[in-house]
């Protein structure tokens, strides 16, 4: 295990290495003049000069790069200009509302989705089957934004069940906060409930299959025990696998719709990163999003290695 | 998948790919050679792919979704010859609700006719996601039978790379991108090509390296045939089925990225009635009771990723079977 886990974590480092990189040709590849595109257009030569020296950005590139490589390992990314704050704390403020958002999301879909999903892997090639499997490409193909909005207007204004935006007032108890984050979180589970969903039913499909699975029947074990002993814990390998990626996903990819609530999270700070051309900022926080990805399939891998000895073996061995 | 997916949705298929090969495997046990699709006569051949046309014409979901596109496709090629208003400069009363003064789905909150804008805005988008989505196909093909058929240290380098681009999300990537080189349809066009180039590699990828086992590419080797002989003519007419799904499902996505960059102010430009800047620009609204002008592009964007991702479902089954 031990060896596993190692190898696993040098892959990880080997791929962060190459995400670095391909930020900063991305943001290189063309040139560019950050100092100017700050100060505008109208304001005088010396106030882009200072500005580019204070962003670093007339040092030779290899310079730069180095830097860029420094501050991924001590998460030191200087100062946004946009914010005059630390690009740092900046991040980790987000990241933390993020957080809430996502593991609500994900406390919300989770059941449901392993539930469906088993569910029409049971009774495969029925209409139950087939609805679940339609509902999930459905919900899954629609962007979070869409989604969202539809949500907003149904539940938040039509009916007035919920609060139409993610801001709780100041001073909201960790409940009531949660009631302002109820709207966003179900337009997360109308995206991820297909991919788990299916994921699960795939996996279960294959386990019920399986030769383990009919000797297990062959024995006279009860179905439920069948099930809970032998199918699930073989066929939810792939589903965790994928909310491993999933959580990835959602702490960087719901920009669209965090601007739709309002609500201020790492998703949040991208868009106005993006639209007030802050590039040291939104650089440090793709850097974050692959990190967290990171971590998260790191942890999903090793679940995966815990419930599947041959799995571990087989990815050691290779 | 964007979720797209750099989304889970590929991985989704990998695993239904995996339950399919078991299933297959009892095939092959029972002596039928499924992998080798290699058909001898001309003839065969045609049987074969009327057969398969068939069996889509017999999905629900395949007839449901080609007429959700074929609408789609009228407005975008119809444009603003068959809408009932000029979409960008007929001004109405602002904010007339669905129904009301000969406005089917009303007005926005400029008076533009909603109905128009709604069906004019199919053109940038169902123009620039296939075009996006035939180039990632492309190269991704091509890097894909590289990769799978030579595998090596090229293999090693390729796929780790590409590892790295989908630890982020697509939309984030392509955000630094336009944020860097500003959101030109070309720019936007480019990106969403770049970002998907890797996601079909690996399941072309995939593909190939199933195909390259098989005694056919064995027995042409052994003949002498070239890599490029062997990859364009043995192997590619057997993964073709694989990447016309993979090209239907990236249309899907092309589709879900684009809105989503408009909607970011980060793709199409005013005042281009294209539905996710429609929706940026009204979202706002909604809380006021104007849903109108949200919810029908929103409704329009649902309609067109769902109806792509049933024609890209039903193909998949069919190919796959």
């Amino acid at each position: 295990m031990t060896r596993y886990v190692l190898r696993r974590l040098a892959l990880s480092v080997v791929t962060l290495f190459l995400l670095v990189t391909i930020v900063f040709l991305i943001v290189n590849v063309f040139p560019d003049d950050p100092g100017r595109r700050i100060a505008g257009p109208f304001a005088p030569q010396e106030t882009v000069d200072l500005l580019n020296e204070r962003l670093g950005a007339d040092d030779p590139l290899p310079v730069q790069y180095g830097r860029l490589l420094r501050s991924t390992v001590t998460f030191d990314f200087g100062d946004s200009f946009q914010f005059s704050r630390p690009v740092g704390d900046l991040l980790w403020a987000a990241l933390l509302r993020s957080a809430k958002l996502v593991a609500l999301g994900l406390f919300l879909t989770i059941p449901i989705s392993i539930a469906a999903g088993v569910f029409a892997a049971r009774r495969r090639n029925t209409s139950a089957d087939r609805s679940v499997v339609t509902l999930g490409l459905a919900s899954s193909s629609i962007p979070d934004f869409v989604s969202g909005v539809t949500l907003q207007y149904i539940i938040g204004v039509k009916l007035g069940l919920l609060p139409v935006l993610a801001v709780p007032p100041r001073g909201a108890g960790p409940l009531e906060e949660l009631e302002y984050l109820l709207l966003p979180a179900f337009a997360i589970v109308v995206v991820y409930f297909g991919y788990i969903a299916r994921m699960t039913r795939a996996g279960t499909i294959q386990a019920l299959d399986a030769d383990y699975t009919r000797t297990a029947v062959m024995k006279g074990l009860s179905t439920r025990r069948v099930l809970s002993r032998h199918v699930l814990r073989n066929a939810l390998q792939p589903t965790v696998s994928v909310i491993g990626t999933s959580v990835g996903y959602l702490f960087g990819g719901l920009v669209a719709l965090e601007l739709i609530f309002n609500y201020p999270g790492l998703g949040s700070l991208i868009y106005t990163a993006a639209s007030r051309k802050d590039i040291p900022l939104l650089s440090a926080a793709v850097i974050l999003v692959g990190i967290i990805y990171m971590v998260f399939t790191l942890i999903a891998d090793l679940i995966i290695a815990w419930m599947n000895p041959r799995a571990r073996l087989e990815a050691a061995g290779s | 998948m964007n979720i797209p997916l750099p989304d889970p949705a590929s991985a989704a298929a990998v695993v239904d790919e995996q339950a399919e090969v078991a299933a297959h495997d009892e095939l092959i046990l029972a002596g039928t050679p499924v992998g080798t699709k290699t058909f001898d006569t001309r003839a065969e051949r045609r049987q074969a792919r009327k057969e398969r046309l068939q069996l889509l014409i017999r999905r629900p979901g395949f007839i449901v979704g080609v007429l959700i596109l074929a609408v789609w496709i009228v407005c975008a090629i119809g444009g603003y010859r068959i809408t009932p208003y000029d979409p960008i400069n007929d001004f109405a009363r602002p904010n007339l609700p669905p129904g009301s003064g000969g406005h089917i789905l009303g007005t926005d909150q400029l008076g533009r006719d909603v109905l128009s804008r709604v069906m004019a805005g199919a053109r940038d988008v169902l123009i620039a996601a296939p075009i996006a989505a035939v180039i990632s196909v492309a190269f991704g093909s091509l890097f894909g039978l590289l990769m799978g058929y030579y595998r090596g240290w090229l293999d090693d380098v390729l796929s780790r790379i590409i590892e790295a681009l989908l630890s982020i999300p697509v939309i984030l990537v392509a955000l630094l991108i336009t944020t860097v080189l500003g959101s030109s349809r070309l720019v936007v066009v480019g990106t969403v090509a770049l970002l998907f180039t890797p996601i079909v590699t690996r399941t072309i990828r995939a593909a190939v390296l199933a195909e390259a086992q098989l005694d056919y590419v064995t027995s042409a080797k052994l003949r002498g045939e070239s890599g490029f002989f062997i990859m364009t003519r043995e192997i590619m007419p057997n993964i073709t089925g694989t990447m016309v799904v993979e090209l239907t499902v990236r249309i899907g996505y092309a589709v879900f990225t684009m809105a989503t960059l408009s909607f970011l102010g980060a793709g199409i430009q005013p005042p281009s009635p294209d539905w996710g800047l429609t929706i940026s620009e009204t979202y706002r609204l909604i809380q006021s009771g104007q849903w109108w002008p949200t919810l029908f592009p929103a409704l329009a964007i649902a309609s067109l990723v769902i109806a792509t991702n049933l024609v890209a479902d039903s193909i998949e089954a069919v190919v796959t079977t």
